[in-house]
């Protein structure tokens, strides 16, 4: 098999995956969008392992190895991230990574500047959105 | 070019070339899909096409035991993970027309030129490389696990230990957000309206049940 199929292949999975962490709003989206390029990333590794692998006379299994170590961090990533997102959800009732901007600095709020406490933020946002 | 004519030529594809693309195609399609659509739950139904598509091609790259794994990671646990969270942040089952947010134009405009860059790129590195899929299996199960516990034994353990740190992580947010809530609950009742709350405490009641399990 041509090697172009898999790397092109893979090249395109990952650019649908920027397309939809840069384009999705809402955060479970971006987490399967994170999800398409990991799996971009796991092609090309597979691709090339096999490809090494028959032209190199000792061969670690490199590639297929790290697709493994990939897949299981994966799978603890997306644990991990739906748990943030779940806590977000439940403090804020909203997914939207648009309306979550605690971190930014806006001009007319002033107090925001100086309130690093995390809870402080929070309870601000929470006035913020129930007034 | 002398290399180019050494290896079989880009009109006379395999059968297995054939299969590669028309599966390639319909992982393509089904990830496009899962980006593009209004339905939060059709996403993540694609996105199983796209992921066991993806199978498909590591079957056909003769990768057996990731081809499975992947089923068994991915679709089997991965996804439902996914639909899990889109249940419990009470995802609209129809169309949600805040899906997209407002750059989707520059969004766009970044992928299709990093898309343009890549496939430019790798084209043109390895157009004159062969894959030689014939004789013995490069990815059966026996030579992945003599590779995995010969030599990345130590990162496999090491990998154990960053699974188990990362349950014990997902423990701790999911307990320490409930304890927070359930402190905060009677303001989150005079601040919102009743229906939000019952609604609040029924889901609330549901995490209780998910975390006891």
């Amino acid at each position: 098999m041509h090697l172009a199929y898999p790397a092109v292949l893979s090249a395109l999975l990952f650019c649908t995956g920027l397309y939809g962490v840069l384009a999705r709003r809402n955060a479970i989206l971006v987490l399967m969008s994170v999800e398409l390029m990991l799996n971009a990333v796991n092609l090309n590794l597979v691709a090339f392992d096999v490809w090494l692998s028959r032209t190199a006379a000792e061969t670690l299994h490199s590639g297929q190895a790290l697709t493994l170590f990939t897949i299981a961090i994966a799978a603890a990533e997306i644990g991990i991230g739906l748990a943030i997102v779940l806590a977000v959800h439940r403090n804020r009732g909203t997914a939207d990574i648009d309306r979550l901007r605690d971190a930014a600095e806006s001009p007319d709020d002033s107090d925001d500047g100086p309130d690093s406490d995390a809870a402080g933020a929070r309870a601000a946002e929470k006035a913020e959105v129930t007034a | 070019m002398s290399i180019a004519a050494a290896g079989p030529g880009f009109l006379s594809p395999t059968g297995v070339e054939i299969a590669f693309l028309l599966v390639g195609l319909v992982t393509f399609g089904a990830a496009l899909v899962t980006v593009t659509t209004r339905q939060l739950v059709h996403a993540a139904l694609w996105l199983v096409v796209a992921l066991g598509g993806l199978a498909v091609e590591y079957l056909l790259l003769t990768a057996e035991f990731i081809a499975w794994v992947q089923v068994l990671i991915y679709i089997g646990s991965v996804v439902v993970l996914i639909l899990f969270g889109l249940m419990l942040t009470k995802a609209p089952i129809g169309r949600s027309p805040d899906a997209d947010s407002g750059n989707r134009g520059v969004a766009l405009a970044v992928a299709v030129a990093a898309a343009v860059a890549l496939v430019w790129v790798v084209v043109d590195a390895f157009r004159t490389t062969w894959i030689d899929l014939d004789g013995t299996v490069a990815g059966s199960t026996k030579v992945t696990g003599e590779s995995l516990f010969r030599n990345w034994v130590l990162p496999f353990e090491a990998l154990s230990v960053l699974l188990l740190a990362a349950l014990v992580g997902a423990i701790v947010l999911s307990r320490r957000a409930k304890a927070d809530t359930a402190a905060r609950t009677p303001q989150a009742q005079g601040d919102r309206s009743t229906g939000r709350s019952t609604d609040r405490s029924a889901k609330d009641a549901k995490d209780t049940k998910e975390g006891s399990r």
